[in-house]
C-alpha cells in the first residue's frame, strides 16, 4: 500500500488558540477516509492544511512522498515559495461547501481554466478532457451554462468535475453536501460514491453519517484538535470505545 | 409674459456647438481612461501588505475627493506655471478631471475588489493557480463586472465636469455657449440648446453603459 497523504505531529494555531494539536494520519492509495466530529473539532482546519489553504506551525504534510508548504533552510522552517506552493496545490483537488465555481465563466471554462493555466495543456485537449469529466458527472449538455443558472447540486456535480479533471493524487471534500437542499444531496453523494469505487483517493469531511459509514474504508472522528478515535467504519460506528464518540453518534441520525 | 423664442441665431452656430460637445466627450474619454488606470493602481495599492504604501492610497483618495474639481483645474492651469510645469490648457484640464477620476475610480475598483468573494480565489488557489494568474483569469474580470453600475455612473458625472473646463477657456460646449449668449444675447435659446445636448449625450452614454451591464453584470447566484 502507498501512502498517498502523510500527516506528522501537525499542529496549527489562530493566534493564542491552538486548533490541530498534534496530527498523525495516513491515506494510502485507493482508500476513503471521512473526518468526522463536532463543529470546533478542527476537521475543515485538518482538510485545508493538506492543499496549504491554511498555514501551519510544526510538523510535516507528505503528499505522495512530498514535504509540502515548508522547506529547511539553514535549519530553519521557511514557507515555500508562492510558485512551489502553487505546484503542491495542484497535486490535490478540492471540493468546498459553498461550490465556489467561477461566476464568470461557463461550467466548461471552469474546469478548462486549470487544464490550460496549470497542466499546459492545448484548448482542444483541455476541453476534450473537460468533456470527458462532465459527462461522467452528468453535466455535459449544460457545460455552456453559468453557474448561476444551474442548481446547488448541478454547481457542485461541475465543481468536483473541475478538481478531479486536474489529476490529483488525492481528492479533498470539505463538507460537500452541507449547502445543499436535502433533495439536492442524493445526486452529489452519488457522483462521491462512483469515483470512490474506481479507486479514486479521496478524504471526506462529513455530516452524513450514514454515507460515511457506507463509502469509506476509514472514519476518523476528531474531538478538541485531536483524533480521538480511527478505524473502518462498522467498528467504529457499532462500537465506540470514547465516551466522546459514543455522545456524537448518539446527537447524529445514522 | 410674451417672451418671443428665437433659436436662428443659436442653429447657425451649429458646427461649433457641435465641435463643443465633440472637444467634451473627447475630454472625458481620455481623462476616465487615464483615472480609472491611475485608479486600479491606487484601489490595488490600499490592500497592499505594506501600510505605508496602502496608507498613501487612502490619503490620496480622500484628498482628491474632498476638493472641488474646479479648484483643482485652477491650480494646476495657474498654478504649475510658477512651478516650471506649464501645460496648454487642455492637457492641463486633461490632467485635473483624471486625477479627480483616479479618487473616485479607486472607490468603486475597490468596492468592485471587495465583492469578490474569499472563495473563489481559494478555488482558483485550490486548483494551482498562482496568485498573479488569479487576479488576472478570476479577481480583475468579476471586479469589472461588479463595478460596472458604480463605473457607469461616474462616467456621466465626470462628463459633466467637462464644463468646468469653460473657466480655463478650453473650446468646449458651454465656452461656446457663454460665447454665443454674449454675441447675440439669445440667453434663453442659447442655455436651452445646451442644456438639450448634454442631456442627450447623457442619456445616449447611460444607455450605452446600461447594455454592457445587461451584457456582462453577472446575475446574483
Amino acid at each position: 500500500m502507498t501512502p498517498i497523504v502523510e500527516v506528522r505531529a501537525l499542529h496549527k494555531r489562530f493566534g493564542e488558540l491552538e486548533v490541530l494539536k498534534g496530527i498523525d494520519l495516513v491515506v494510502n492509495e485507493g482508500e476513503v477516509v471521512s473526518i468526522i466530529g463536532s463543529s470546533g473539532s478542527g476537521k475543515t482546519t485538518l482538510l485545508r492544511c493538506l492543499n496549504l489553504l491554511e498555514e501551519f506551525h510544526q510538523g510535516e504534510v507528505r503528499i505522495g512522498g512530498e514535504s509540502i508548504g515548508y522547506r529547511q533552510r539553514n535549519g530553519q522552517r521557511v514557507r515555500a515559495s508562492e510558485r512551489e506552493i502553487a505546484g503542491q496545490r495542484a497535486m490535490t483537488g478540492m471540493v468546498f461547501q459553498a461550490f465556489n465555481l467561477f461566476p464568470h465563466m461557463s461550467a466548461l471554462d471552469n474546469v478548462t481554466l486549470g487544464l490550460t493555466r496549470v497542466r499546459g495543456m492545448s484548448r482542444r485537449q483541455a476541453v476534450e478532457l473537460a468533456d470527458h469529466w462532465l459527462e461522467r458527472v452528468g453535466m455535459r449538455e449544460r457545460r455552456d451554462h453559468r453557474p448561476a443558472q444551474l442548481s446547488g447540486g448541478q454547481q457542485q456535480r461541475v465543481a468536483i468535475a473541475r478538481a478531479i479533471a486536474m489529476n490529483p493524487r488525492v481528492m479533498l471534500f470539505d463538507e460537500a453536501t452541507s449547502a445543499l437542499d436535502p433533495e439536492r444531496v442524493g445526486e452529489v453523494l452519488e457522483t462521491i460514491r462512483s469515483l470512490a469505487q474506481e479507486g479514486m483517493t479521496m478524504v471526506l469531511v462529513t455530516h452524513e453519517m450514514r454515507f460515511a459509514r457506507d463509502v469509506s474504508d476509514k472514519v476518523v472522528f476528531m474531538d478538541g484538535g485531536r483524533i480521538a478515535e480511527q478505524g473502518p467504519p462498522a467498528t467504529l460506528f457499532s462500537t465506540p470505545e470514547s465516551a466522546r464518540l459514543q455522545a456524537f453518534l448518539k446527537t447524529s441520525s445514522l | 409674459m410674451s417672451y418671443h423664442f428665437n433659436f436662428a441665431p443659436i442653429l447657425a452656430q451649429w458646427p461649433l456647438l457641435l465641435s463643443g460637445i465633440g472637444l467634451g466627450l473627447l475630454l472625458a474619454l481620455v481623462s476616465i481612461a487615464i483615472g480609472s488606470l491611475l485608479g486600479l493602481v491606487v484601489a490595488f495599492a490600499t490592500r497592499a501588505p505594506s501600510r505605508w504604501l496602502a496608507g498613501l492610497a487612502f490619503a490620496w483618495i480622500s484628498t482628491l475627493r474632498n476638493l472641488p474639481i474646479l479648484v483643482i483645474v485652477l491650480f494646476l492651469f495657474f498654478g504649475m506655471p510658477q512651478l516650471g510645469l506649464s501645460l496648454d490648457k487642455i492637457n492641463s484640464f486633461i490632467l485635473a478631471l483624471s486625477l479627480y477620476t483616479s479618487a473616485y475610480m479607486a472607490e468603486v475598483f475597490r468596492a468592485g475588489l471587495l465583492s469578490v468573494p474569499p472563495g473563489l480565489i481559494e478555488a482558483g488557489q485550490a486548483i494551482g493557480l498562482t496568485r498573479s494568474r488569479i487576479q488576472r483569469d478570476i479577481v480583475l474580470p468579476i471586479m469589472f463586472r461588479n463595478a460596472l453600475p458604480a463605473f457607469g455612473n461616474n462616467f456621466v458625472s465626470l462628463f459633466k465636469d467637462t464644463s468646468l473646463a469653460a473657466t480655463i477657456a478650453v473650446p468646449e460646449l458651454t465656452y461656446y455657449a457663454r460665447k454665443i449668449n454674449s454675441e447675440t444675447f439669445r440667453v434663453i435659446e442659447v442655455w436651452l440648446v445646451a442644456s438639450l445636448l448634454y442631456i442627450v449625450c447623457c442619456y445616449a452614454i447611460t444607455l450605452i453603459l446600461r447594455a454592457l451591464e445587461k451584457r456582462l453584470v453577472l446575475e446574483a447566484n
